[in-house]
């Protein structure tokens, strides 16, 4: 049920002690997880007021990945368009190409604190578990990436650099051999070996507190487009785009702007070859509530409640799932969900890579997809910020390929 | 007509001074045709409650070998709505062995809790182990089952401390599953002088009985655990037998007898 302005402005968009967002969100998992989980909620209620957490954490967004990031005016191709100012938010200036980072970061460091030698992390792009490698490389952990066979294949130079930097990448055979596949299988390595290890989510999804966690880590890219937007416009953006898979680059943008209502608020899922294809994955715009890797949240399934296996040109969307907070969002009137097809997504990489001199990342392609048509509709006055959450030089093998164009 | 099948089974056994033995299976693995014979079977070999998987697409908790099954069970078309069925069919010849359904909450999600709740109801099921529901999140369904009589089962872990142990024991009924090692289903390191100490921990916090899953294997486990606990639940060793005879199907059931015999034996010669 959608709430009025003035609820949305009071409140405080925290989960309740239980991880829940509204319906959303929870603990859905075995009890074999719930004493990991309950550990890592503890670690991290204490933690995130530590000063020298706090401090570490900062620094290392600073010097090793490079933020604060620029926000950029994308004049020519607002222009072009003749609608709204467009910014990008530039994270896929980050060290390792996008906004994975900031949350791997945080978590690796969460490791370090509780004392866990080993990491794992599931990936479905490639571009968490390359984040993962490279914290736990700089920070000496051990690190194990489970990846879906199919995304091994579709990604493979995320692979070789996963590898370069001294990370197990174990390709996951079962089930659709993507995504959810992987994150199956990380949350069984978890489960076998808890004592040690530490288990890094890369998406808002997942038990509680894992949404709370990925999105604090990535709200560092909402915080900064508030001061910096004021710098640049004097007032913060008329709209918020990002691209939602799991949601994490998404949530990270909007987080900070919640109880700002004068914002609006667009998060853009994989619409694959339509929305009325069933070949998508967009679970906000076509799918219900149902339970999934251990939350409560929208999700694609069929009528006997199997998850479906989803479709997208881009690897990082392709996830039956969303985090309960976008869910929740959703329900609640804060956020708005639409989708963009693998069309229109291919269509604005070529053209933003081609008018404003930046490769986007397929993923974020969907969220300017969307801000193309959304500012067309706006005035030449208002603002858009896009979060340009990673850049594309993983991707041209894909589109290369697409397009019937052999690099090798 | 289901009131408390589970209950008066292990009041029954522990009258005789006998140990639970708890097969699992997936329902409709590897087609739906084999489930009724396979649990009449397991039956007949010595089986005291059956726990019968409800198959889903992304088990987790599960290991590799039970994914498999359940990934047989969904491509050989089996629905929630055909595993149940399969009760009411077991049901027509067997109205004394207790059935409980094990499953992950989605697809029961997706029946809807209370149209679930009915439909165990008239199919003659007694209890429910739904995996990804800890009672921490309990909802309509947990509302429906207890209307209904039927028992919710739950699991405990190596790893649950004292106070969460005093929760679960409040929500159980029937008897709680205990997970005897850390890990997912088919893992093989099972030390069994780890698990009765274990167990005569939870007793003090738990008043029904406890059965003990996770790595039986063997006739001599099966007798080990069922030498301190109230029952073995014994899964991925008859999933893998299962799964080794996919192509010969009508030899199931007795390929399952021929595990579950020598575990009785053991069981029975231990108590």
């Amino acid at each position: 049920m959608a709430l009025t302005e003035q609820e949305l402005r009071s409140l405080d968009y925290e989960p309740d002690t239980g991880g829940h967002f509204g319906d959303y969100g929870g603990r859905y998992v075995s009890e074999t997880l719930m004493a990991a989980l309950s550990e890592l909620d503890q670690n991290y209620q204490k933690l995130k007021n530590d000063p020298d957490f706090q401090r570490e954490f900062d620094a290392d967004l600073a010097s090793f990945v490079g933020r604060p990031s620029p926000l950029y005016h994308a004049e020519r191709w607002s222009k072009a368009i003749g609608g709204a100012q467009i910014y990008f938010k530039r994270e896929d200036l980050n060290h390792t190409g996008a906004h994975k980072v900031n949350n791997t970061i945080g978590q690796a460091l969460l490791a370090k604190y509780s004392g866990k030698p080993r990491v794992i992390a599931e990936t479905g792009a490639g571009q968490h578990g390359v984040a993962s490698a490279t914290v736990a490389a700089r920070l000496g952990l051990e690190c194990v990436v489970y990846m879906g066979a199919d995304d091994v294949e579709r990604q493979s130079p995320n692979v070789y650099r996963m590898k370069l930097l001294g990370a197990t990448v174990v390709p996951v055979e079962s089930g659709s051999r993507t995504l959810k596949d992987a994150l199956n299988e990380a949350m069984r390595d978890w489960v076998t070996n808890v004592d040690d290890t530490f288990y890094i989510i890369g998406t808002v999804a997942g038990p509680a507190p894992y949404p709370q966690i990925v999105r604090d880590f990535n709200a560092v890219v909402g915080r900064e487009v508030k001061w910096q937007s004021k710098e640049l416009f004097g007032q913060y953006p008329d709209a918020l785009v990002a691209c939602v898979g799991g949601g994490s680059n998404a949530i990270g943008l909007f987080y900070p702007f919640l109880k700002d209502t004068e914002v609006a608020i667009y998060g853009v899922e994989a619409a694959g070859r339509g929305l009325s294809t069933r070949q998508h994955a967009a679970p906000l715009c076509s799918g219900r509530p149902g339970v999934l890797h251990g939350a409560k949240t929208y999700l694609m399934d069929n009528n006997d409640g199997q998850i479906a296996h989803t479709h997208s040109v881009s690897a990082g969307l392709d996830y039956p799932g969303v985090g309960p907070e976008h869910a929740y969002l959703k329900d609640i009137g804060r956020a708005n969900y639409v989708g963009a097809t693998d069309d229109e997504a291919l269509h604005a990489f070529h053209e933003v890579s081609q008018v404003e001199g930046i490769i986007p990342a397929l993923e974020t392609a969907h969220a300017l997809a969307y801000t193309k048509t959304l500012a067309a509709t706006m005035r030449p006055d208002q603002t858009v910020v896009v979060n340009m959450s990673g850049r594309g030089d993983k991707d041209i093998f894909t589109v290369a390929k697409l397009e019937g164009i052999s690099l090798t | 007509m289901s009131s408390n099948r589970i209950q008066q089974r292990m009041d029954a056994l522990s009258a005789i001074g006998r140990k639970a033995l708890i097969p699992y299976i997936v329902a409709g693995d590897p087609t739906p045709s084999v489930t009724v014979p396979a649990m009449h079977a397991m039956v007949e070999a010595g089986a005291d409650i059956i726990e019968l998987g409800m198959p889903f697409s992304d088990p987790f908790a599960d290991g590799p070998v039970n994914q498999r099954g359940a990934e047989r069970a969904i491509a050989g078309g089996t629905t929630l709505r055909s595993v149940l069925d399969a009760v009411s069919e077991f049901r027509q010849t067997d109205q004394q062995t207790p059935v409980v359904l094990m499953g992950y909450l989605n697809p029961v999600i997706a029946m809807g809790e209370t149209a679930f709740c009915d439909a165990c109801e008239k199919s003659g099921v007694d209890g429910l182990l739904i995996v990804d529901m800890p009672p921490e999140e309990e909802g309509s369904l947990v509302k429906g089952a207890r209307d209904r009589g039927l028992d919710l089962i739950y699991l405990a872990a190596p790893t649950t401390t004292d106070a969460r142990l005093a929760t679960i024991g409040q929500a159980t009924s029937g008897y709680l599953y205990y997970v005897s090692l850390k890990g997912i289903t088919g893992s093989s390191k099972l030390d069994t002088s780890e698990v009765k100490e274990r167990i005569e921990h939870i007793r003090q916090h738990v008043s029904v009985p406890i059965c003990v899953g996770f790595g039986i294997r063997t006739a001599e486990d099966a007798a080990a655990i069922s030498s301190t606990a109230d029952g073995s639940i014994v899964g991925t060793v008859l999933v893998s037998q299962v799964e080794s005879l996919t192509n010969d199907p009508a030899k199931i059931p007795e390929a399952l007898q021929s595990i579950l015999k020598p575990m009785r034996e053991a069981m029975d010669a231990n108590a």
